[in-house]
């Protein structure tokens, strides 16, 4: 069932992917393993997650401003989300995805993604549309 | 968001695919943070510099950013390395570290900032007016330019800042707009503050109520520079603060609390029981550090007279910038802190050097900021006067 939901564009863009959807913030800068994509914040929900190619799910960063350099670096490495989805983009993540060219969505109520396993995020259009 | 000529044709590429970058960042944050324009900064200070904070994926987007052919249109300083740039040998600094943290260095020089290696560039070169815009990233020294000059500068990220120094512009929002700047609190200072250790505990115990807005200060009689750095580096560590007023001392503090109306009280009780609840309990440290934020000559003249005819047991490691190291020696200084064993350091600090790896696990500090952050990556700190210090780990004691 195709269902469309409104969100604001931080960085344009389209991005199609499987989604993975944490509640907890996540800290790129020691949170993310850049040459692989693997989240390794130890305890957090995702741990052990590659979010590669991913729709990344998540309420909003945290940590050090440095997370900028290490969401630009998982693009280089070609480790990078296909998308960013947040109830608020914070600077340090607003900042990453520019710089790498990430698409990325904020005003989300996330909770809406929970259970959806696959979207296409349009940053053009401000839409994200559930696929399955 | 409204663009003048020049901003158009950095933002369509004109310039480059890296000014383009930056500026396409600084527009979307300006849109974020809903600014109506760009403003010109005449300068930036650019944070993230030491290899132990950023690692390889600060290392390799600066050379690529450089690569690209980036260049700053305004003078930018850069923060404290993770090591001594000269002296890292000795200091025992690996190969590989040095390396990497050379690679940082040059690829910000190759964009044009300047390799001084301060949390102070107010104190060595880069010193704004009052009311002129700049984008700095250092967060004891935006809070200084906010509060003790008058200039205006966000607390920017170290890829804001850059962008910043690339374009030489900001988005007009938050600390640049007269009506961000007002108090939002009052806090009545009920005892009296001997020393820049003493306002370092004063910003504890402000941040202990209240964690975020513009504190004014009333009841402070005096306070010099070296006080009032120690005051903004504790309130924007402890509270992410980025401006506090002190009532006849600070410019922007007439008229800046008209319509405050929450209050708290500090006492002479409060500042104790900071000293108490910042202190690790320890009787023996590895050694003293001093200088976070990095020392100033008037600093360094105190400790000459404190140290005159002692020595001391363990390494006393003092923290500056090469400027004031150079005004130092010419002042016959250095010589002298040497002889009671002090080092002293340039382009470094406690908090940015790995110095786990340097076999100093528990230091004892006279600085607030330097608490926050050693405690914060599981350090035991002792933080202290520096006269206690000196006599508690001086030969003989």
């Amino acid at each position: 069932m195709k269902h469309t939901i409104k969100c604001k564009p931080v960085m344009e863009g389209v991005g199609e992917g499987d989604v993975l959807y944490t509640e907890q913030p996540i800290s790129f800068y020691g949170g993310v393993d850049a040459k692989t994509g693997v989240i390794v914040e130890k305890g957090h929900e995702l741990e052990g997650k590659c979010i590669a190619r991913k729709v990344l799910v998540f309420p909003h960063g945290k940590g050090s401003t440095v997370g900028s350099y290490v969401i630009y670096a998982l693009k280089k490495y070609g480790k990078a989300p296909a998308a960013i989805v947040n109830e608020e983009t914070e600077t340090i993540i607003a900042t990453g995805a520019i710089l790498a060219e990430i698409p990325c969505v904020e005003n989300v109520d996330i909770s809406l993604l929970k259970n959806a396993k696959r979207v296409r995020v349009d940053a053009f259009r401000g839409e994200i549309i559930i696929l399955e | 968001m409204y663009l003048t000529k020049e901003e158009e044709k950095m933002l369509n590429g004109e310039y480059g695919s890296a000014v383009a970058r930056c500026m396409k960042l600084l527009v979307k944050l300006g849109e974020k943070f809903g600014a109506e324009k760009m403003i010109t900064v005449s300068s930036a200070q650019i944070a993230g510099i030491s290899y132990k904070n950023i690692g390889d994926a600060g290392v390799e987007f600066l050379e690529e950013f450089a690569k690209k052919g980036a260049k700053v249109r305004v003078t930018a300083f850069m923060n404290p390395a993770g090591m001594d740039l000269e002296k890292w040998k000795e200091l025992g600094i690996n190969e590989e570290f040095a390396k990497n943290q050379m690679r940082i260095i040059n690829a910000l020089k190759k964009m044009g900032v300047v390799a001084s290696a301060t949390c102070t560039p107010y104190l060595t070169g880069l010193l704004p007016r009052f009311r002129e815009h700049i984008a700095w990233s250092e967060s004891s020294a935006v809070i200084f330019a906010n509060s003790v000059i008058g200039a205006r500068t966000n607390r920017e990220g170290g890829p804001s800042a850059l962008t910043a120094a690339i374009t030489g512009r900001t988005p007009y929002y938050g600390m640049h707009l007269d009506e961000n700047r007002k108090a939002d609190f009052i806090v009545k200072i009920e005892t009296s503050l001997e020393d820049a250790t003493d306002f370092s505990a004063l910003a504890y115990a402000v941040c202990r109520h209240v964690k975020k807005g513009i504190p004014y200060f009333k009841g402070i009689e005096s306070a010099n520079v070296d006080e009032l750095k120690a005051l903004g580096a504790s309130l924007a560590a402890y509270g992410a603060m980025a401006m506090f007023h002190i009532e006849k001392i600070t410019p922007e503090a007439e008229n800046a609390c008209e319509n405050t109306k929450e209050k708290i009280s500090i006492t002479q009780e409060d500042i104790k029981n900071a000293y108490e609840e910042m202190s690790g309990k320890l009787e023996e440290v590895d050694a003293i550090a001093v200088g976070c934020p990095h020392a100033s000559i008037e600093e360094l003249k105190k400790l000459v007279l404190l140290l005159h005819g002692k020595k001391l047991r363990i390494p006393l490691f003092v923290f500056t910038s090469k400027t004031v190291k150079s005004v130092a020696e010419r002042a016959g200084y250095v010589e002298k802190l040497e002889k009671a064993n002090a080092k002293i350091l340039t382009d470094t600090c406690p908090v940015v050097m790995p110095i786990e790896e340097l076999g100093i696990e528990k230091l004892a500090v006279n600085s607030g900021k330097a608490t926050f952050y050693l405690a914060s990556s599981g350090k035991i700190v002792v933080f202290e006067k520096i006269e206690k210090l000196i006599e508690r780990f001086c030969e003989g004691a």
